[in-house]
């Protein structure tokens, strides 16, 4: 499997006291551990993304518990009312304990 | 060190795993039996089997209020492919320190496993929305549990039909 890739959609200048939005992608294929090998008739064991943390100067601001019913390559869009200028950090954790991460910067004034 | 007696290592080599050829399971789940998978995976003890069990894994048996005026959900009323059903969930609140939702929980109740997603907010988050792609298995509702950083609960659901389910087959 390749290495999941993060992806971040966010914006870089925001006036004090906006709300924006921020849209995240990571490749990921998310196995539901419902599916069965054709060939050998084995449930193919789960491996999904199974948290996403958002944090803003090191404050949590937002996360998710994903189950498996989340799709692959899971999306994931929410917002975030700024006061100063900072940096985003966006966690994603595998079920092996693997944890993928990104950051953004945002200069508010 | 040496006198310690490594049971489980030994349990790491004995991989002979018989081999079920589960005619009647592969059968059905390659034609349209998405709905009952025989057994299920035994990969997480937390995770419920019915939406009732899951609502009460998540929420405790508190009251559900009825949400329907202040959860909104966006959802397709007919999604073609049941592996990537676009979701879009929002709660009507100020989101400040006194008065914000805290989590949304999204329940499927015709998946193999009911939970979806909860998403945790706080009053940086501005505004209680939030968007991801979900898999639903067949025509099902969509439920979701709002909690308030007041106590209350509050559950709305949604009616979904899907033309192709989407849990692998």
């Amino acid at each position: 499997m390749a290495k999941p890739k993060p992806r971040i959609r966010a914006p870089k200048k925001a006036s004090k006291g906006e709300v924006i939005e921020i849209k995240t992608l990571i490749s990921h294929p998310m196995e539901s551990g419902q599916r069965k090998d054709r060939k050998t008739g084995e449930i193919i064991p789960r491996k999904i993304i199974n948290a996403f943390t958002c944090t803003y100067n090191g404050q949590e601001v937002f996360k998710a518990d994903f189950h498996p019913a989340i799709s692959a390559n899971p999306y994931m869009s929410f917002f975030v009312k700024v006061k100063e200028s900072g940096e985003f950090e966006f966690t994603w954790v595998d079920d092996d304990g693997t944890t993928y991460s990104k950051k953004s910067k945002l200069t508010v004034n | 060190m040496t006198s310690q007696t490594k049971a489980e290592q030994t349990g790491a080599a004995g991989w002979t795993r018989r081999r079920f050829i589960i005619t009647l399971g592969a059968a059905s789940a390659a034609a349209a039996g998405l709905t009952a998978l025989p057994g299920g995976a035994a990969w997480s003890a937390e995770d419920a089997k019915t939406v009732e069990e899951e609502i009460k894994r998540l929420m405790g048996g508190k009251e559900l209020a009825d949400g329907a005026k202040i959860i909104s959900m966006d959802l397709p009323q007919i999604a073609e492919n049941g592996n990537t059903v676009p979701l879009e969930v929002s709660v009507e609140s100020p989101m400040t320190e006194a008065d914000h939702v805290t989590t949304v929980h999204i329940v499927a109740d015709g998946n193999p496993r009911p939970g979806v997603a909860s998403f945790h907010f706080s009053p940086l988050s501005g505004r209680a929305q939030a968007s991801t792609r979900m898999r639903l298995a067949k025509t099902q509702n969509v439920i979701a549990i709002a909690e308030m950083s007041d106590g209350k609960a509050y559950m709305t659901k949604a009616e979904v039909k899907v033309t192709i389910g989407g849990c692998g087959g």
